[in-house]
């Protein structure tokens, strides 16, 4: 093997490693935060009994899980059966594959006794694939999520469950167009589809939550439906379909979707820290953008320090998902279908229509592509989000029950 | 409506979901700073502002006189009111003619705990307990024999509030 290539797979395989303890401890964490965080907001105080602050108790569930019997309904179809959870967890985990995490690394060239030289040309970017077509990927794999759910209901041969991957199929396909719809807001600004690019314009002119305000709001509810979370959960609803899809499942097939959910959750919530929120860019300074070709402790902690963005980042998204799910209702069906494809879809395709005559006009006009371009972008924004805003709060694109219809007795 | 039904009155096209919902998120949000009303059980088990009823019913307890016997007199009153039949009484007579219980079992998986027992006692020897921790690795645990239910500590309970006897 050349010294490229090892130093190519010793790259990879760290930054895989690192990525995937990243999620895996992150779920952990973020169900702990669930946990304790839905306590404190009913005035409880949620597990605090094994390990500190019970940060061990999923430790401690997931443990039980492994020892508890696994159930086979008696109709279900084996295979599927087993392979719906697997299908729910890895998109999400593989989602988080294509998003970068922190500011990319000098190169390296060094020589270990018994393995020979390593080397790695070029600044080491901080994302598992640095894919080309990132936002394709994205797209593509957070559609696959509803498989594992539509499978598991399906597979299950229950009709709670059934019944739930019904929802969770018709849910997730129209939340998915308004998702998508409201990205194609950020590739106009960007130009590109690769992750790190989308993180580089924002370096370069604002965070495309100023930019693309409007979008920020339908892909922040668009993701709660995606990731199937209160108010969104009518695959789940636990008051109308015992748990939805995952009714017969048991033990660790049971956990698993459980991962899913949290891994989901982490991903969406790194999806819009990355196209909303500048990534793993530390806003006001220029210190973190520099691209260092030796190794130095600025180098080290210039990583550090953008990881720490990133993380800052996704965390106020996560906490804002389980602060929601703890406080909204779940929506009823129609209201869901209503909000879908009523609401988000017509106002991602009008706002797709003013944001390119926007950026059209913005490059015809030469202007610099700077602060300035996203600032005089955010004030087109502005009159956008205030009627959109205006519209729901009237009633006119989101009603509540109607009136009911009288009956002649 | 004929048939005496409730129509709620539910808001209808001009309720804002939005105001709602950002309402609910602030609500939401200063709980969270709000201190706990959490006890935490094993090692708290009586708050501030609240403790256990001193009118609770729980495990049974018989008293003793003195000499520390029994003060059963072993009359066949308890074994006779009781609804769920747990108390197995065989009574026995000593040399001066006194009565005593010779088993005195009361099975606490059977008994419904309505304290009849002690509100029919005469000399006030079997009461219903202040107590609710009976976890035992036992079934045939749960048969409280004489010696155990004299060897009880935790109060009795006062089954009525002694300011207020009838209950008005």
């Amino acid at each position: 093997m050349t010294p490229d290539i090892k130093g190519f797979l010793l790259v990879s395989v760290l930054r895989i490693l690192f990525v995937f303890t990243l999620v895996m401890v992150g779920v952990i964490i973020v169900i702990w935060v669930e946990r304790r965080g839905s306590a404190f907001l009913q005035d409880r105080l949620g597990p605090n009994r094994v390990g500190p602050f019970g940060l061990l108790q999923n430790i401690a569930d997931g443990l039980k899980n492994i020892m508890k019997e696994e159930t086979w309904p008696a109709q279900a179809d084996r295979l599927l059966f087993l392979l719906a959870p697997a299908l729910s967890f890895v998109p999400s985990m593989l989602l988080f594959a294509v998003i970068p995490f922190a500011a990319p690394l000098p190169p390296f060239d060094f020589t270990l006794p018994l393995l020979g030289q390593f080397t790695y040309g070029g600044p080491i970017p901080m994302v598992v694939a640095d894919l080309p077509v990132g936002f394709l990927f994205i797209l593509a794999f957070s559609s696959l999520a509803v498989y594992g759910i539509v499978l598991a209901g399906w597979s299950s041969n229950s009709k709670y469950a059934f019944l739930g991957a019904m929802r969770a199929s018709a849910q997730m396909i129209s939340y998915e167009i308004a998702l998508g719809m409201s990205l194609v807001v950020v590739l106009l600004l960007t130009g590109n589809v690769t992750l790190s690019s989308v993180i580089a314009v924002q370096q370069e002119t604002t965070w495309f939550v100023f930019a693309a305000t409007l979008a920020f709001m339908i892909f922040h509810v668009a993701a709660f439906a995606e990731t199937n979370r209160l108010p969104f959960d009518l695959a789940e609803a636990e008051a109308e379909l015992v748990t939805g899809f995952h009714t017969e499942y048991s033990s660790m097939k049971f956990s698993m979707f459980f991962i899913a959910e949290y891994a989901a959750l982490i991903t969406m919530s790194a999806l819009l820290a990355t196209f909303f929120f500048g990534g793993w860019d530390i806003p006001f300074t220029a210190w973190d953008e520099q691209v260092r070709q030796t190794w130095s402790l600025g180098a080290i902690m210039q990583f550090l320090l953008t990881h720490a963005a990133f993380f800052v980042k996704m965390a106020v998204f996560v906490w804002i998902y389980i602060w929601v799910r703890w406080t909204l209702p779940r929506f009823r069906f129609d209201q869901l279908m209503h909000l879908g494809w009523k609401v988000l879809l017509p106002t991602a395709l009008v706002y797709i229509v003013t944001m390119a005559t926007a950026v059209l006009v913005l490059d015809s006009l030469t202007v610099p592509h700077d602060w300035r371009y996203g600032m005089i972008l955010f004030a087109v924004n502005i009159p956008l989000v205030i009627g959109f805003l205006f519209g729901l709060d009237r009633g006119r694109l989101l009603t509540g029950a109607q009136e009911p219809v009288q009956v002649e007795r | 409506m004929a048939i005496g039904v409730k129509v709620m009155t539910r808001p209808g096209q001009e309720v804002s979901y939005l105001r709602a919902a950002l309402r609910g998120m602030a609500l939401t949000f200063g709980h969270l700073f709000r201190p706990a009303v959490t006890m935490q059980y094993p090692e708290e088990k009586s708050a501030a502002d609240w403790t256990i009823s001193p009118r609770w019913r729980g495990t049974h307890r018989m008293l003793t006189d003195e000499q520390g016997r029994a003060k059963c007199v072993a009359c066949g009153l308890c074994p006779q009111i009781c609804p769920a039949n747990c108390i197995n009484l065989v009574p026995g007579e000593d040399e001066q003619g006194n009565r005593y219980p010779l088993i005195y079992e009361i099975d606490e998986f059977r008994c419904v705990f309505c304290g009849y027992c002690q509100e029919v006692c005469p000399e006030e020897a079997i009461h219903v307990g202040v107590h609710y921790e009976n976890a035992e690795y036992d079934r045939d645990r749960f048969v409280y024999d004489l010696e155990r239910l004299c060897a009880q500590t935790h109060p009795v309970s006062t089954l009525w509030d002694p300011s207020d006897p009838k209950g008005e």
